[in-house]
């Protein structure tokens, strides 16, 4: 992965900006930001970000490539929309951040041990693999991602919620085996990787 | 013949023993009672949620969305999609959206579901609409109010809308800031709504309540204190996420910051289904964890 991230940083030098454009999802809105500010004061998580949305529209324009695809701070998004609402320019910005994440990922220089990031992966294997979340699975893959013994303890600190799921029947405690998907999930994974496929190409991204 | 038809879009949460399963039966209620019949897209699959922007990228989550519309196009021509989960909702309207603004996706989208013969049905001029809109757009309040026999007298709602089935789109042409739809529809059903509730729109950390406890927490902390400042006896949403996030950390919560909160989370569904005199089961009220027994009180009756 590392090779992409190198192949992309010759190939634009210093024009991150262009970068951004030309790679990330809804990146030619960027240089529209007037930095004003309201999205950084509109997000729920705002306090968690070491550069909240303005300050990266700036980084980008700035130059500052390492500064921006290794930073945690696009993993802190909520999807709670506010800032795209609130923006005076009307820029996108919740699916500029997305983007910003999606792309620091495929370049493999993302924060490695990024919660967010990490259960991102887990959930989209999840609904790759039968079409629909198997919520057990889920939940579960996460609990032990750190290892067994770490799984056990989170696992037992989250011992009522999941009972009181079961007991509702809002959780099925046999999903592991008894989970449907699509009908034929072959052919999910067959539309999904010609999706793939045809992203990295777009983006110049060999996979 | 049923007054109203619509192609829907149930989503995961909504399935048999998923953790919005009480949802669906309210839901299901709810509709037999409005005249509204609902034909479930066949094959449909999960819209990628808000989480999966990050391995899924672009065209693999879009693709995902233009399955389901163009089954529903293909199986329920003619028919709006319906969606009961915000997330379901905002997916694939985004995805419709996005692939009327870019050729270039319409065209990748297209060359990738024809692998599985879809191509051809994906014109992508359906309307993509949520069950909330379909009551207040379609049903209207006078409408909504039709069928009441047991009105929710004397129990005080804090409507928390949440997130996305508030932005980015909006519902009703309403305001982002301080929506009314759903203190409407409590007041519509003889409920109390506390309409200066603070935390209507803040949001509950979404999937971060997995990966971000902590952070997530101290948001749903929020949410529900200021439900509690203003003497509400129940919090209603019209979110699969926020209910679930709300409403099962409570102890945890509690654990943590030494309150003491034990407040139900409903769905609008189930006041409505209540309201028209449902029974607790019919309203999937034995869905709550913590159970909302005012509602079951007047759904005994």
């Amino acid at each position: 992965m590392s090779d992409v991230n190198t192949a992309m940083v010759q190939k634009y030098r210093n024009d991150f900006l262009k970068e951004v454009e030309e790679n990330v999802e809804e990146g030619h809105w960027v240089k529209m930001c007037m930095q004003c500010g309201v999205c950084s004061g509109s997000c729920p998580f705002g306090p968690h970000w070491d550069h909240p949305p303005q300050e990266i529209f700036m980084m980008i324009r700035a130059g500052k490539r390492d500064e921006v695809l290794t930073t945690e701070s696009m993993w802190m998004c909520t999807s709670c929309y506010n800032c795209i609402v609130r923006c005076p320019r009307e820029l996108p910005i919740t699916h500029i951040m997305h983007g910003l994440a999606n792309y620091a990922h495929r370049l493999g220089i993302a924060p490695k041990m990024n919660p967010t990031r990490r259960f991102a992966g887990i959930f989209w294997n999840n609904i790759a693999k039968t079409g629909r979340v198997n919520e057990l699975a889920l939940s579960l893959k996460l609990y032990f991602m750190d290892g067994f013994m770490s799984g056990i303890k989170k696992g037992l600190a989250m011992m009522s919620v999941g009972i009181g799921m079961i007991k509702t029947k809002r959780l099925n405690p046999f999903a592991l085996i008894s989970h449907k998907g699509v009908k034929n999930p072959k052919e999910l994974h067959v539309l999904l990787k010609k999706a793939r496929e045809i992203e990295d190409r777009r983006k110049g991204i060999a996979s | 013949m049923a007054k109203k038809e619509y192609s829907f879009y149930p989503g995961c949460s909504s399935e048999r023993k998923a953790s919005a399963s009480n949802y669906m039966v309210s839901v299901e209620a709810m509709c037999e009672k409005l005249d509204i019949k609902l034909n479930e897209i066949p094959d449909w699959n999960c819209c990628g949620a808000s989480i999966g922007y990050a391995e899924g990228g672009e065209l693999p989550r879009h693709v995902m969305n233009a399955r389901n519309i163009a089954l529903s196009e293909q199986n329920n021509p003619g028919q709006d999609i319906v969606a009961t989960c915000a997330a379901c909702w905002l997916g694939a309207k985004e995805t419709a959206d996005r692939l009327d603004a870019c050729e270039q996706l319409l065209a990748d989208t297209k060359e990738v579901l024809q692998q599985a013969g879809l191509d051809i049905h994906l014109k992508n001029e359906t309307p993509i609409r949520h069950m909330v809109e379909v009551l207040i757009e379609d049903i209207g309040y006078e409408g909504i109010k039709e069928p009441m026999v047991k009105p929710l007298e004397g129990i005080k709602f804090a409507g928390y809308v949440g997130c996305q089935t508030n932005r980015p789109f909006g519902v009703d042409g309403e305001s982002f800031e301080n929506p009314m739809y759903l203190d409407k529809m409590v007041e519509t059903v003889g409920g109390e709504a506390i309409t200066n509730y603070e935390k209507k729109v803040t949001c509950c950390g979404g999937a971060l309540a997995f990966s971000e406890p902590e952070k997530s927490q101290k948001q749903i902390k929020e949410i529900i204190e200021a439900a509690y400042d203003q003497g509400a006896d129940m919090i209603v949403t019209p979110c699969p996420v926020c209910q679930m996030n709300v409403e099962v950390y409570q102890d945890q919560i509690n654990k943590h910051y030494g309150t003491k909160f034990h407040i139900p989370v409903t769905y609008y569904s189930q006041l409505l289904t209540v309201a028209y005199g449902g029974s607790a089961k019919e309203a999937g009220l034995n869905g709550n964890i913590i159970r909302a027994k005012r509602l079951e009180d007047i759904a005994a009756k």
